[in-house]
């Protein structure tokens, strides 16, 4: 019941790779390392949901609030690979109308 | 005489770190009476929701007592309730207590959770809110969606 952060630089892009859960418990961490990257030089930040098995509303909430930062500092947030039972947060909330989100890579390389 | 249902009572910290143990708890009881796969997962979503405010609460008013958590184990459903206080429940008592929703009424102690009241809603069939003495949330899903009525889908909350 861990997060795992992984950052790296991809070109002008900052990748977070995250496996694990996301709840109350680990969504401080992951919120401070997404707004650190966010407002670093680059052109912004996609993260990789490949490996999170559980998420709730506080993972929205961080998302959201990357989101805003990221608007206001005119970079890209986008979000790839989520499993279905993380999608459908996303899609129940409408917040998938709202945030940029890229499934369509799932399983390619 | 035994009860026509089976009862699960438990009492965590009201810290977030234990958000992850009522997942898994939430997990083996709905798991045990045969729900499915994605109805597990939309439980462990909302059941987390309701402990995330339940811990923010506490935390809120610096009191770091606990969370109560009571699994009422039906043949055709399953009965979380989730208690921002240490008392034990009095099952029974609390669903005299929890009466219909009021639409006139704000819920803002749920509100800090965002999302979180919007998701328990959209993810069980039934969802009862009481603030009485601290909040409980009184949340239902049914083995076989397709048995109930529609109307059943809703938030009530009562004070």
């Amino acid at each position: 019941m861990n997060l795992h952060i992984d950052d790296y630089k991809d070109g002008d892009l900052y990748v977070l790779k995250l496996a694990g859960e996301i709840d109350a418990y680990t969504a401080p961490q992951l919120k401070e390392k997404l707004l650190e990257l966010i407002k670093t030089e680059g052109i912004g930040v996609m993260v990789d949901l490949e490996k999170i098995n559980y998420m709730d509303s506080t993972g929205l909430g961080v998302f959201i609030s990357a989101l805003k930062t990221a608007n206001e500092t005119n970079r890209s947030f986008k979000l790839i690979n989520l499993q279905e039972n993380v999608y459908r947060l996303f899609n129940i909330t409408g917040l998938n109308e709202v945030m940029d989100i890229d499934n369509t890579i799932r399983g390619g390389k | 005489m035994g009860k026509p249902f089976d009862f699960v009572e438990m009492k965590l910290p009201a810290k977030s770190e234990y958000v992850g143990v009522l997942r898994l708890t939430v997990s083996g009881v709905a798991n045990r009476l045969g729900f499915s796969y994605e109805d597990i997962e939309d439980l462990k979503v909302a059941v987390s929701e309701a402990i995330t405010n339940a811990v923010k609460h506490a935390y809120f008013e610096e009191d770091q007592g606990e969370v109560t958590i009571g699994f009422g184990m039906y043949k055709d459903r399953l009965e979380v309730m989730v208690a921002d206080y240490g008392d034990s429940f009095d099952l029974e008592k609390i669903k005299e207590d929890i009466g219909p929703y009021d639409r006139e009424m704000p819920i803002d102690n749920m509100k800090e959770g965002g999302f979180g009241l919007f998701l328990i809603d959209a993810l069980m069939d039934k969802v009862e809110i009481n603030n009485n003495h601290g909040v409980v949330v009184l949340m239902t899903k049914y083995l076989h969606e397709n048995e109930v009525g529609q109307n059943d889908d809703q938030i009530s909350t009562t004070q």
